[in-house]
């Protein structure tokens, strides 16, 4: 048995059983906040209207997809080249909840780019780069999904992981190097933030929240990922829940 | 090399391949990369692309000028540099106005006229409320339409 099965996971499920509710809790707090300022309690912005409060439910979002992905990436790393297993459930666990903070970036950026720019998308290379991260994303879950032997599938994810890392610096960038329908970054730069105070407030409440709603939904995920493996072993059936077996 | 130097050079490997193939395959398509020529670009060209193209820049103060029956819009789209006349045939944005960013997609018509088959605002990365936009302007501190198109 390895040092997966027994040491770290329980060490693991001693510190996040605790704190798994009180973080959602407190995610839910922070997103329910961040909802009322952004979208009730923010002025209108002076040329989109009330269009703005978009932004408050995108922008973050959109952080949180690259930031999902430099975790997925830093997880692989440590779980490939120290064999550590918690680290390759934790970029596992992770992978799920980035794709859909993408989709979330990509669905709400839809929504106001029709009334803004008026289109709902544009093949520029912001767009773009976020749309092969999502399917990044989903490549990344398909070869786990696809490979019975989890320490095989691992291996594999991290090197598709890795590889995949490239995006996000092209995504950060994407809008200073190239020509691009999608404005450049408004806090993230280097003389500092292009977007007023009244309006930033909000949208740092809302990042926090998304970040902590990562980290409620990371550790919910996890502890799942490592009771069903030790269920599997329970069962004697190593790589597969005893439930899902098929006869091939 | 021990097992785990070996695979932190395996990892650091196809990190750095897969950039250097993202990175040449980037450089080689250069400008197709970018969504859209900006008025300098045309200008540098020497002759006007033929296909359909897309511009991007400024719309100039006092280039808007409706026909008669209102059924088409001219207006110039410049930065810095240069600047290029374009007509349209359609509903403007929202947020199409005298000196903001805007991208035409069409093709030359012979006249030397862009002739648009569609126009995207393009916002640019300021926010504030009315107020604090007003009280900019009043300050003489008004930055409107920096860097886009450049």
């Amino acid at each position: 048995m390895s040092v997966f099965d027994f040491a770290n996971p329980e060490r693991f499920e001693r510190l996040a059983r605790p704190i798994a509710v009180p973080t959602g809790a407190l995610a839910a707090v922070l997103i329910g906040a961040g909802l009322y300022y952004g979208l009730f309690n923010s002025p209108p912005d002076y040329k989109q209207g009330e269009t703005v409060r978009i932004m408050y439910v995108h922008v973050p979002a959109a952080w949180m997809a690259l930031a999902c992905y430099t975790a997925l990436a830093a997880a692989s790393a440590v779980g490939f080249i120290w064999k550590h297993p918690l680290a390759d459930v934790a970029a596992r666990a992770t992978a799920p909840i980035g794709a859909v903070f993408t989709a979330v970036a990509i669905v709400t950026g839809s929504l106001w780019g029709r009334p803004m720019w008026g289109t709902w998308w544009a093949w520029d290379a912001r767009l773009t780069s976020v749309l092969i991260l999502f399917f990044l994303y989903l490549g990344y879950m398909a070869v786990w999904a696809a490979i019975e032997d989890k320490a095989r599938a691992a291996r594999l994810a991290a090197i598709v992981a890795i590889a995949g890392f490239i995006n996000v610096p092209i995504i950060k960038f994407s809008v200073d190097w190239w020509n691009s329908l999608h404005q450049p970054a408004s806090v993230f730069r280097a003389d500092g933030p292009t977007i007023d105070g009244s309006m930033l407030a909000p949208l740092l409440l809302m990042a926090l929240g998304y970040t902590v709603l990562f980290i409620a939904l990371l550790l919910a995920s996890m502890r799942n990922e490592i009771a069903a493996r030790r269920l599997m072993r329970l069962e004697g059936a190593p790589g597969r829940p005893v439930s899902t077996v098929r006869k091939e | 090399m021990t097992r785990k130097q070996q695979r932190t050079a395996l990892i650091g490997a196809v990190f750095t391949v897969a950039a250097l193939a993202v990175g040449l395959t980037l450089t080689a398509l250069g400008r197709s990369v970018a969504y859209f020529y900006s008025p300098s670009d045309l200008a540098a060209l020497a002759a006007p692309p033929s296909g359909t193209i897309r511009l991007g820049g400024l719309v100039e103060p006092g280039s808007i000028l409706y026909t008669d029956d209102k059924a088409e819009v001219r207006f110039v789209v410049r930065d810095e540099i240069a600047s290029t006349p374009v007509v349209y045939a359609g509903i403007l944005p929202d947020l199409f106005s005298e000196g903001e960013g805007v991208v035409v997609e069409g093709r030359f018509g012979p006249d030397g006229r862009l002739r648009a088959a569609q126009v995207l605002a393009k916002h640019d990365e300021n926010y504030m409320p009315r107020e604090v936009a007003e009280a900019l302007k009043k300050q003489g501190r008004w930055k409107e339409g920096e860097r886009v198109g450049e």
